[in-house]
């Protein structure tokens, strides 16, 4: 214990999220925990994240498929699955106030109107039998009481915003009348029509081909700037982070295992499993050796390893990894990871990362 | 050559081959069309999906091709048509120098046993009611000459180890095994005939990526051990890029550029290829700023109703008239032909020039 990096870093059981600065964050999610409720047992899908964002950036939420970054998501926006899903612990501060904390009255017109959500598979996220007109239509005469005729004019004014051609005509149209990229931009719309100041984005475009992707990812970063939004992107892809990102929280078993402005973390890691993903990763600009590979497999969630989650696939494992769950060290005011070895990992370019 | 209608078969179209070596695999100007069809009685044809439309490439002993594309451009139908799970349409696909396409019976089981296939969705493509040890001992039920009845067992347990699986879980079903294990076992059965050539289609895309590295690594190893010939199929360009040889972009149906790694990484002269290599988000945050990106209108294009000409015209920003009008063959382009440099390769465009979109490091 003597020699591990924890002795000399400011230990804090529950430490303010990193980044931002002074002024107040727009989200701040504290010590968030939530749990599945199943047959099987209690899956523990979220164990403890803190994240914020302020208005005008983009935090990415990073990690592999069941990391838990669609359950915080949810938990944050207020739809999440109960039962079996209950959030045991935390809070959601919005705009200075918790939402957990909330009526579900007050918390409905949070949601949509103040922050909106934009998810990965878009035709199950729309209603098939309701044209895209009438959907979009739907949230400014729900919202803002606004008549048939005056909705349907703000829906196409909003298809137009989000670059969907011949939009007069095609307001009449049907979700499965459009492309994966249309639809996409179509849940753009619906969630940008209230002018909220978060969006959450879920995968936004894993299920889009790459050049579309491209399209789709450029609108959503200019609607961004414009808007001054506050925006979580939720992924796995490493080059998708690195594009749009300004900082990242890297999700494992149900935590934040690392959090950092994106430039520096793609240079020096503070945490394995961050190293790992870095080094595991092709390259199309690079053709590189052998990959790396992070051993084994992420934990069952209904069991997961005592001490730190990632101790049996870490490289750098200790006794102390085994026994001690490694609280979120404080890196510098930016940063920080939940590694008792985090200065090691920080300072070690031995291994082949990156190449850079 | 200029007068061609429909973009003739180069007589290389891979290119000489460094080594001089024969191609395993030659195929050539390979056409499948799916039949649209209407009314119920009298089913009559009112058009078709050209899911692959002329494509021709060779694969070499020990080689990997990679093909790359965007969903629905043709990729697991080229695949399938190697495989002979599809009946092609016209073309042909030599093995050998022979044309499977023609062969039945006797003759046909004989090359089978020598292509195999790795399917992408490790989920779907196993039998749950079978044990592992069945999945991976099933090719010898077809196959008896390969391992007598006797042996099976043992070549199983063989096959799991080289794998990187435990032997004793051989009797384990589907279920019992995460996602990059199941791929493991698709890719045991794969060898169990001991093929010359491996079809991969998005055989990792399914994984996350730790796991994903795991499995191209194995992959890798067991390439050299075995002196595997793979096409890998994948529309993530940075995987093949890691893996491959050579690579064929498609569009729409067709291999608009082919030509080795770099080539076509670092020296692309297709228009299709440069936005779709420019499109790939880089894992380097510094980057951002000094890329170019060229970000295509519009979407791809019914294959049922392909445009006139160069079928990327809809989309292309350097569409002029002469591309409606004729459809460019896959050759190398005039501008580059004798320089001898990476621009020298196949690229199916009237206008090919240079342009480099990945940034070198
Ligand atoms: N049996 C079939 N009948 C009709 N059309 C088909 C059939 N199989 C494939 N197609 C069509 O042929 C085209 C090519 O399909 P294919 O599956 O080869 O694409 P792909 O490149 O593998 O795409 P992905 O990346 O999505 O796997 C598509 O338009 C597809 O809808
Ligand atoms: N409705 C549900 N019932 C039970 N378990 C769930 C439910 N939704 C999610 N989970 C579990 O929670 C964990 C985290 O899931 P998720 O947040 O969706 O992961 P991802 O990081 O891929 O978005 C997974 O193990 C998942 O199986
Ligand atoms: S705490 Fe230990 S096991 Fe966990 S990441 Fe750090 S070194 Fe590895
Ligand atoms: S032939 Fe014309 S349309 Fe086709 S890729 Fe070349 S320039 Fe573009
Ligand atoms: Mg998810
Ligand atoms: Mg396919």
């Amino acid at each position: 214990m003597s020699t591990s990096g924890a002795t000399d870093a400011v230990m804090a059981p529950e430490p303010e999220p990193p980044g931002g600065g002074e002024e107040r964050p727009l989200l701040d999610v504290r010590n968030l925990h939530v749990e599945f409720r199943t047959r099987e047992g209690i899956a523990k899908a979220v164990n403890g994240v803190n994240y914020s964002v302020h208005a005008g950036e983009t935090l990415a939420v990073l990690g592999e498929s069941g990391s838990g970054k669609s359950v915080t998501a949810q938990a944050v926006m207020g739809i999440l699955d109960s039962p079996p899903g209950f959030i045991t612990q935390g809070e959601v501060v919005f705009q200075g106030r918790d939402l957990l904390r909330m009526g579900g009255e007050e918390r409905r017109k949070i949601r949509g109107a103040r922050m909106a959500m934009i998810f990965q598979d878009a035709l199950s996220s729309l209603n098939p039998v309701l044209s895209v007109g009438e959907q979009l239509g739907e949230m400014f005469r729900v919202h803002q009481g606004l008549s048939r005729k005056e909705a349907r004019a703000k829906a196409i004014e909003l298809m137009e915003r989000v670059r969907i051609p011949a939009a007069r005509e095609r307001v009449k149209q049907y979700p499965h009348q459009f492309s994966g990229g249309m639809r996409q931009r179509v849940m753009i719309a619906m969630a940008m029509a209230l002018e909220p100041e978060l969006i959450i984005a879920d995968e936004p475009t894993t299920a889009l081909d790459v050049t579309v992707q491209a399209q789709v990812m450029d609108l959503l970063a200019e609607l961004q700037r414009e808007y001054n939004m506050g925006l979580i992107l939720i992924t796995h892809d490493l080059g998708v982070v690195a594009d749009v990102a300004d900082k990242i929280a890297v999700m494992y078993a149900g935590r934040i295992v690392e959090s950092s402005p994106v430039h520096d973390i793609y240079r020096a890691p503070a945490h394995p499993y961050t190293r790992g993903l870095l080094d595991s990763i092709p390259r199309v600009d690079l053709k590189g050796q052998e990959l790396y590979a992070i051993k084994g497999l992420p934990p069952n969630l209904l069991h997961i390893p005592p001490g730190c989650a990632f101790n049996p696939r870490c490289p750098r494992a200790q006794e102390v990894c085994r026994t001690d769950v490694p609280p979120l060290y404080r890196v510098n005011q930016e940063r920080a990871s939940a590694c008792h070895f985090w200065k090691e990992t920080l300072d070690d370019d031995s291994a082949p990362s990156g190449d850079a | 050559m200029t007068t061609a209608p429909r973009p003739a078969t180069p007589e290389r179209p891979a290119g000489p081959d460094p080594d001089g070596r024969e191609p395993i695999l030659q195929v050539r100007n390979l056409v499948k069309h799916f039949p649209l069809t209407q009314g119920i009685l009298f089913r009559k044809q009112v058009g078709a999906v050209q899911a692959v439309d002329g494509v021709s490439f060779d694969l070499y002993p020990g080689e990997t091709l990679g093909i790359v594309g965007e969903s629905g451009c043709g990729k697991s139908t080229v695949a399938r048509l190697l495989m002979n799970l599809e009946t092609p349409t016209s073309g042909e696909i030599l093995y050998k120098g022979e044309d499977i396409t023609r062969l039945s019976g006797r003759a046909l089981k004989a090359v089978r046993r020598n292509i195999q296939m790795v399917f992408q969705d490790p989920y779907t493509s196993l039998n749950p009611r079978m044990t592992v040890g069945d999945i991976i001992g099933e090719p010898f039920e077809i196959h008896p000459e390969v391992a007598p009845k006797g042996d099976r067992r043992r070549r199983v347990q063989e096959l799991l180890d080289v794998v990187g699986l435990n032997p004793e879980y051989i009797n384990r079903y589907p279920h019992q095994f995460s996602g990059g294990q199941r791929q493991r076992i698709g890719i045991a059965r794969g060898l169990a005939l001991r093929p010359e050539v491996i079809v991969a289609d998005e055989p990792v895309s399914a994984l996350d990526v730790s796991v994903q590295a795991q499995v191209v690594n194995l992959m890798e190893r067991l390439q050299d051990e075995f002196g595997l010939a793979y096409m890998f199929i994948a529309h993530d360009l940075s995987i093949v890029r890691h893996i491959a040889d050579r690579v064929g972009v498609m569009y729409l149906g067709r291999i608009v550029e082919l030509g080795a790694d770099a080539a076509i990484y670092e020296h692309p002269t297709h228009p299709y290829t440069q936005a779709l290599l420019s499109a790939v988000p880089v894992p380097n945050p510094e980057a951002r700023e000094h890329r170019e990106r060229i970000i295509l209108a519009g979407d791809v294009p019914s294959p049922a109703d392909p445009p006139s000409g160069c079928r990327f015209r809809t989309r292309c920003w350097k569409a002029q008239e002469l591309c409606a009008e004729k459809d460019p063959p896959l050759t190398v382009p005039p501008v580059f032909r004798g320089t001898a440099g990476p621009t020298e390769h196949p690229s199916a465009c009237h206008f090919a020039e240079e342009k480099q979109v990945v940034p070198p490091e």
